[in-house]
């Protein structure tokens, strides 16, 4: 198994690199992976994400902002939800961006985002080549890798360090991350931070926006859960 | 052809700050006055309203209330040779849009510069000799005193019921207040509220290290204030949705909070909203402003005439106006010829997150734009004796973030992972016990730094966008390294856990992925004749004497304070004398 894809594994880096020795290891177990696909948002029909983008992306902020160990996940808390329902706003479709050519994205880094793509392109096009990528390397797409293969997968994507159509790999891995932990972060209105528990977590009291009462107290733990702009409170 | 409106005496351009002042200023001279918003009309109620307007993601991270950059915005470049690129997404800076402008959103910091701020070009020469300022260093006097400068900056303080204490009352120095500050001639209007936490932890650090810490001024109300036009502001609750955010509280000053209330009813103002004004027409002699272009909300090309015209833009938007009208001659970085886009200027942050252990509660969500935050001034200005140090300028250094939203505002070491189970761990280790302590320096003029027309980029109507030229200089970085080295040793003394230091390094260039600042300064500065000004000590263009330039578009080069309390204190002065002297006479009002 191991010596079959060893070649094509190695084609998911770009060039000789030294962390070569991050490739994915195809041989472990998938049992994990189809535990946690029993975590995906069920609840929710994704309308501009088709079916395996959904996979992909629930996949992904299961690996972003897991379940596992302490605090709430990205799949319990509605991450995926919140990045559907941004992709169905003007900021999906690239509104809030100035997107007029021409483009040069060899530019200086320095001198900002220089790419054509809105967030809807970038998904529809990075998550294609990801899922290329993935097959490529180890004949499945991302969501059936193991949780393991998957993270060495979004480190490499992180790093750039992926053979990628489209978008660079390293774009398409900050747009996954920054809405992930918008949805993570955002008011619950948006579709994400379910229950305030993201919110919970970290002790954020949202929308409460009053602290006169803890105006001369500096130094003590502020004692009240948070609230959401729709009045919901914990 | 475009519609052409009944002429008005007066047009102001931009109903922001300096717009409402002017407005105030004509309106109670009796002009008739047209003001052109290029956004929507916008007001406490309903747009600021709570809960809504309590939304991180909608208006800190999308930036509802900022300036669209899809249909218009800046490209930047790092030097001559460099293709600018188009600034795409929000970093660096955030731009206003809307009545109100960025006095809506701004986190209510409010400075008067330093006397030496002032005059720093003959001040650095008096003191360390002609050959401490670079040579490719354009700095230069502003034409106009602190002391001149300062009946202006008292009143602005009132409008906005500041909160702070007196450092310098009168040539008295007195406790708590800024020891650094230049005279001023009253206290502020309302007492300090109390520090928050990380403001008592630099309070005694800094005592400790022999500072003297004080209150940072806030435009923010701690009482119930009515301010000198009858406005009743309301107490600051320290809610953390300042910076990015209108106020829902009447507390932080903005023009819809603290001037606007009672222009809304004067028969003799009109404001059009959603009016883009594409050019300043002038008559053929070039020497007379006659009205302004616009674009209307229905895509229409409308002519408003006026006998006066008061640019009062944001600082890019006012050089942008004025190059793309052709008054004055452009800037050219070759030969150093031209005015309009000279010295561009910027500032420079540097910061030190402190991670204190989970007895330390910094409840970072409780805070404001600046009520509850502490500063010293011992290292900005010329407070401190430059000479061995080899640089000009320096910073203000404050205790407190903004605010603590969790999207954008979260603080975790730079070693805690990005993403997965490690983050979900550092998150809750950090959050509610993490803080930054801050640096904010000044920036000085350079013969290469300037803003020009794009030749390649357009806006929404066809329109070249404006170019920024801009990277650190030697200067800078040093001004930086010191001020960031002065941070490490406070944040030291407060004995966090860990702590990591940002800094521009030389080499490092000016990023604009990054928020920074939105001190953007130049461009269409002020002089004392017309071959080193675009605008004389009122504000008034050399070229033509019935316009006038609001802004931080001004500054010769930038502080390192906020620009806001200096910008105001500008425009009323120039108010007072329009109002006393060029209504009776219009014509230049000091001789070229």
């Amino acid at each position: 198994m191991k010596t079959t894809s060893t070649i094509n594994r190695r084609n998911l880096l770009l060039g000789a690199s030294p962390t070569a020795a991050l490739m994915i290891v195809g041989a472990a177990t998938t049992d994990s992976a189809i535990a946690k696909t029993a975590t995906t948002t069920v609840d929710y029909v994704p309308t501009f994400f088709n079916a395996v983008e959904w996979s992909f992306i629930n996949a992904a902020v299961d690996r972003l902002i897991p379940s596992d160990g302490r605090g709430p996940g990205g799949l319990e808390t509605g991450v995926p939800e919140f990045m559907d329902r941004q992709m169905e706003l003007p900021y999906g479709h690239g509104a809030y961006f100035y997107l007029q050519g021409p483009f040069q994205p060899d530019a200086p880094a320095t001198l900002g985002y220089q790419l054509r793509y809105t967030p809807r392109e970038m998904y529809r096009s990075g998550i294609a080549a990801a899922n290329n990528a993935c097959r490529t390397a180890a004949g499945k797409a991302f969501a059936d890798l193991t949780p393991d293969e998957q993270d060495q997968f979004l480190a490499l994507l992180e790093k750039n360090q992926v053979q990628f159509s489209g978008p660079p790999a390293a774009a398409f891995f900050a747009q996954l991350l920054e809405n992930a932990r918008e949805g993570y972060f955002a008011d619950p209105l948006y579709g994400g931070n379910r229950g305030m528990a993201a919110w919970k977590w970290i002790g954020f009291p949202g929308a409460r926006a009053d602290f006169t009462d803890w105006i001369d107290q500096a130094g003590r733990k502020y004692p009240y859960g948070p609230v959401a702009i729709s009045g919901a409170r914990d | 052809m475009a519609e052409k409106k009944k002429r008005a005496d007066a047009v102001i351009i931009g109903y922001g700050w300096t717009g409402a002042i002017m407005a105030k200023t004509l309106t109670d001279a009796g002009l008739s006055v047209v003001a052109l918003e290029r956004g929507p009309a916008r007001d406490t109620a309903p747009d600021f309203e709570y809960p809504r307007i309590i939304d991180e993601l909608r208006y800190g991270v999308r930036g509802d209330l900022w300036q669209p950059l899809a249909k218009e915005t800046v490209t930047v470049r790092h030097n001559l040779s460099e293709v600018a690129q188009p600034y795409r997404k929000y970093g660096s800076f955030v731009l206003g849009n809307g009545v109100g402008g960025a006095g809506v959103h701004w986190n209510g910091q409010l400075w008067r510069a330093s006397p030496e701020d002032l005059r720093l070009r003959s001040h650095i020469e008096e003191r360390y000799g002609k050959n401490f300022i670079p040579e490719d260093m354009t700095i230069q006097d502003y034409p106009v005193t602190f002391e001149e400068l300062e009946p202006h900056f008292d009143h602005f303080e009132k409008v906005c019921g500041t909160s702070g204490v007196a450092g310098n009352l009168r040539g008295e120095i007195r406790p708590g207040g800024n020891p650094f500050e230049g005279a001023r001639s009253d206290e502020y209007p309302t007492p300090p509220l109390p520090s928050i936490h990380v403001g008592g932890l630099f309070e005694k650090a800094t005592a400790e290290l022999g500072y003297k810490s004080f209150p940072l001024p806030a435009a923010n109300s701690s009482i119930a204030f009515t301010n000198p036009y009858g406005v009743r502001l309301g107490p600051c609750n320290l809610c953390g949705f300042c910076e990015r955010f209108g106020c829902f509280l009447y507390s932080k000053a903005s023009p819809q909070t603290a001037i606007l209330p009672i222009l809304a009813t004067r028969p003799n103002l009109e404001v059009r909203t959603n009016a883009y004004v594409t050019r300043i027409l002038r008559d053929n002699t070039g020497k007379t402003a006659t009205g302004v272009l616009y674009i209307d909300e229905d895509g229409r090309e409308v002519e408003q005439p006026a006998d006066l015209v008061m640019l009062c833009a944001f600082q890019l938007h006012n050089v942008r106006l004025l190059l793309m009208s052709g008054i004055g001659v452009p800037y050219d970085p070759v030969s150093g010829e031209g005015i309009v886009g000279k010295n561009y200027a910027y500032q420079m942050m540097s910061e030190t997150a402190a991670y204190f252990g989970e007895d330390v509660e910094i409840n970072p969500f409780i805070g404001a734009g600046a009520a509850g935050q502490r500063i010293i001034d011992e290292f900005n200005s010329d407070h401190f004796d430059h000479g061995p140090h080899g640089f000009i300028g320096g910073s203000s250094i404050f205790a407190g973030a903004t605010g603590g939203r969790p999207i954008a505002q979260m603080m975790t070491p730079p070693d805690a992972p990005k993403w997965g189970k490690g983050w979900k761990t550092a998150i809750r280790k950090h959050y509610r016990h993490s803080a930054p302590i801050g640096a904010q320096g000044s920036v000085m003029s350079y013969r290469d730094r300037y803003l020009s027309l794009d030749p390649t980029y357009k806006d929404g109507h066809g329109l070249p966008l404006l170019r920024l030229t801009f990277d650190w200089h030697d200067n800078e970085y040093k001004m930086a390294a010191f001020s960031a080295a002065r941070v490490e040793e406070i944040v030291r003394v407060m004995k966090p856990e860990q702590q990591a230091t940002l800094l521009m390094r030389p080499g490092d260039h000016y990023d604009v992925r990054v928020y920074q600042s939105t001190h953007t300064t130049g461009g269409a500065i002020i002089g004392t004749n017309p071959s080193n000004s675009f605008i004389n000590r009122y504000s008034q263009s050399w070229d033509v004497s019935n316009l006038f330039v609001m802004g931080a578009s001004a500054f010769p080069q930038n502080i390192g304070y906020n620009p806001t309390g200096l910008l105001a204190g500008l425009a009323y002065f120039s108010a007072a004398e329009i109002r006393d002297t060029y209504l009776k006479s219009p014509g230049p009002l000091v001789p070229a």
